[in-house]
């Protein structure tokens, strides 16, 4: 009785008038970050997104978000506290929330669920991923344009398929424009390590490369490139103050649009359980501006962002040979299917390395 | 010739931090307290150290704020492990939680900001020497006072006769109490000591590293820190080696990948635990069995007043 008391109270003193739509009437949507908002990459970039869906829809909703929410056990209690706190739609934001979020879901069967990068869903259970390999064929054909090596560097976090189809997406579009380029790769086995990613970039500059990409999430390797004169990507996020005459474009992680998609068909009532994996053309990322090249370079990264997004151009077009020499099998037609993507475990020709645990 | 100047540079960077925290734990576990809180402080130092250096634009105040950092956070420690004598490892590992979301705190700010990181040294003549000039005249500051650091404890424990004092209220605390030596304020200078030395192992990670800030940023360093004092079996000396060796193979295994060379990056990874491991059964077997461990080692020190 105090509480309701109290709650009308506040009610009366923030809105000013009682009767119109109140706090309660708004849809509540709850987030689970994995990192702290201000990690400059994969957090931030979600937390970027809430801000833009609140910017759009903050008259109808209301978010809550928890930050630093480690994977396992702790996180399905963090979803299932969101659940208990009225939230109705609720994304979890990393790969290893997967099973928690599943197990809540069919716990509360008229909650709905909204899991990135996973591959489970359920009746009250969605799933959604961007198609980064296309930003990393763009990037592969600028690196081979603004080599003057002819060799490229590439830190890579782990050996998985998300990984691993980036350095084949950027490596066929690089051999597009030097058919001898060459990659570099070295695994950084973390995702965040800001010491061991410039150390990294250093070993890669110091064994001859000029371009460095990177598929681990602090600035480090863009500074160090910087530092060092040499050319560089950014990775998740905007990085060029870490390096304004160095970052040659980035993919740049933008949730925003299918967040506030979701929350409109939530809120219109007609949400179900369905599989994103969107590339330019849905806008479930994007690069940013192409800086640091030479205009036709940059008219050349604008072509084929165009024509990936209009669908005529596929990093993964058949036929692809493989590193033993054998062409790979097409299962899509003219290209790879999304299964095989998804999966990828293996290399394509051109790349001087083995793939750890292979 | 270039690669190789340039590989023993990254070793040196790399190895500094480490040696700094590592030889502040060794000073705290010689006088015979186990504070396992490094990673804790030294994720404050980080936060504090780019803090001031961001307000006031000198990377010596950002070092000293990284200094005092760590020392505040190790009187947390001593207050709870010396003061109220609670479990050593546990307070510890507090030290360390209690750090990591107290850096987020003070760090929340900081993130993007930039600062302009240490300068390195510019001897004309010295510097421009082909293979050591860079290596000995040309690094930054926190490098050679690293060095300095570690010579100074050893002179410190062997030579003096505080270091003495210090050493038997490790091995020993009942009869240096006995024989009328204050433990408790002894061990109290050493965790400050400690806290002194990881603060600023953590302020050269955003100061001169990576010049920038972003939460988490020692990333383990803290714990590879102390694995290093039980690598060095409590020795200066062996700590410099341990030091750079993990810091020569943390490099190293970038540059073998780089070259193509066929040993999986996660064996390479793992390699300076391994090689610990290896160094504590020898020296174990080496002295007959037992640890080379300071006797008094994590146990807690009640005087009978």
């Amino acid at each position: 009785m105090r509480k309701s008391l109290l709650a009308l109270a506040t009610g009366i003193l923030l809105a000013g008038n009682v009767g119109a739509a109140s706090a309660a009437d708004k849809l509540k949507v709850g987030f689970i970050y994995l990192g702290p908002i201000g990690d400059l990459g994969w957090t931030y970039q979600h937390d970027l997104a809430r801000q833009a869906l609140v910017k759009e829809l903050g008259d109808k909703i209301e978010t809550t978000y928890l930050e630093n929410v480690p994977e396992g056990p702790d996180a399905e209690r963090s979803i299932e506290q969101l659940v208990r706190a009225g939230n109705k739609l609720i994304f979890t934001t990393s790969f290893g929330y997967m099973d928690s979020t599943l197990k809540v879901a069919k716990k509360y069967p008229n909650v709905h669920f909204e899991h990135a990068t996973g591959y489970k869903r359920n009746q009250n259970m969605s799933t959604y991923s961007a198609r980064w390999y296309q930003g990393r064929y763009i990037q592969g054909l600028i690196a081979a344009k603004m080599s003057k090596s002819g060799v490229l560097g590439y830190i890579g976090s782990f050996p998985i398929p998300e990984v691993v189809s980036g350095i084949n997406a950027t490596m066929l579009a690089a051999q597009t424009i030097n058919p001898n380029i060459k990659v570099k790769i070295i695994w950084a086995n973390t995702w965040f390590d800001p010491g061991k990613e410039a150390d990294a970039a250093k070993a890669l500059i110091d064994q001859g490369a000029d371009v460095i990409m990177q598929h681990t999430d602090s600035p480090a390797a863009m500074q160090i490139a910087s530092e060092r004169g040499k050319l560089a990507f950014g990775q998740d996020s905007e990085m060029i103050k870490f390096g304004p005459k160095t970052q040659l474009t980035s993919i740049l992680d933008t949730w925003g649009p299918y967040y506030i998609e979701r929350v409109k068909v939530e809120l219109a009532g007609t949400w179900k359980s369905k599989d994103s994996w969107g590339g330019l053309d849905s806008h479930m990322f994007a690069m940013a501006p192409y800086t640091n090249m030479p205009d036709e370079v940059k008219k050349m990264a604008e072509d084929a962002q165009a024509a990936i997004t209009a669908g005529k151009l596929h990093p993964f077009k058949c036929p692809i040979v493989g590193q033993d020499g054998k062409p790979v099998e097409c299962k899509g037609g003219d290209r790879l299917d999304d299964g095989q993507i998804l999966g990828m475990n293996f290399y394509v020709k051109g790349i001087d390395d083995k793939l750890p645990g292979k | 010739m270039e690669l190789a100047e340039a590989i023993i540079l990254s070793v040196l960077a790399a190895s500094t931090p480490l040696l700094i925290a590592a030889t502040g734990e060794l000073v705290t576990e010689r006088s015979g307290v186990l504070n396992l809180g490094v990673e804790g402080m030294m994720i404050v130092g980080a936060a504090c150290g780019f803090a001031g250096a961001w307000l006031t634009g000198s990377i010596f105040i950002g070092a000293l704020f990284g200094i005092v950092a760590g020392t505040m956070m190790s009187l947390i420690f001593a207050l709870m492990a010396l003061g109220l004598a609670v479990n050593q490892v546990a307070a510890g590992l507090a030290l360390t939680i209690l750090g990591v979301g107290l850096s987020g705190l003070i760090g929340a700010r900081l993130v993007g900001e930039r600062i302009t990181p240490a300068v390195h040294l510019s001897i004309p003549g010295l510097t421009d020497v082909p293979l050591v000039g860079r290596v000995l005249f040309g690094e930054d500051a926190f490098v050679y006072f690293s060095i300095a650091l570690v010579v100074g404890v050893w002179w410190f424990l062997y030579r003096t006769r505080a270091g003495l004092v210090l050493r038997a209220c490790g091995d020993n605390h009942v009869s240096a109490h006995a024989l009328g030596y204050p433990v408790l304020r002894i061990r109290t200078f050493a965790v400050m000591f400690g806290g002194a030395c990881a603060g600023l192992a953590g302020a050269y990670l955003p100061l001169a590293y990576t010049p920038f800030f972003i939460p988490g940023m020692t990333a383990g360093r803290g714990w590879i820190a102390l694995a290093l004092v039980v690598f060095a079996s409590w020795r200066p000396g062996r700590l410099v080696v341990g030091a750079y060796l993990f810091g020569a193979v943390t490099i190293l295994q970038l540059h073998a990948q780089g070259w193509g060379v066929g040993i999986p990056s996660q064996f390479m990874s793992a390699l300076p635990y391994l090689a610990t491991v290896i160094v504590l059964v020898l020296l174990s077997r080496a002295r007959g069995g037992g640890s080379t461990a300071p006797a008094a080692l994590g146990t807690v020190f009640v005087p009978d007043r």
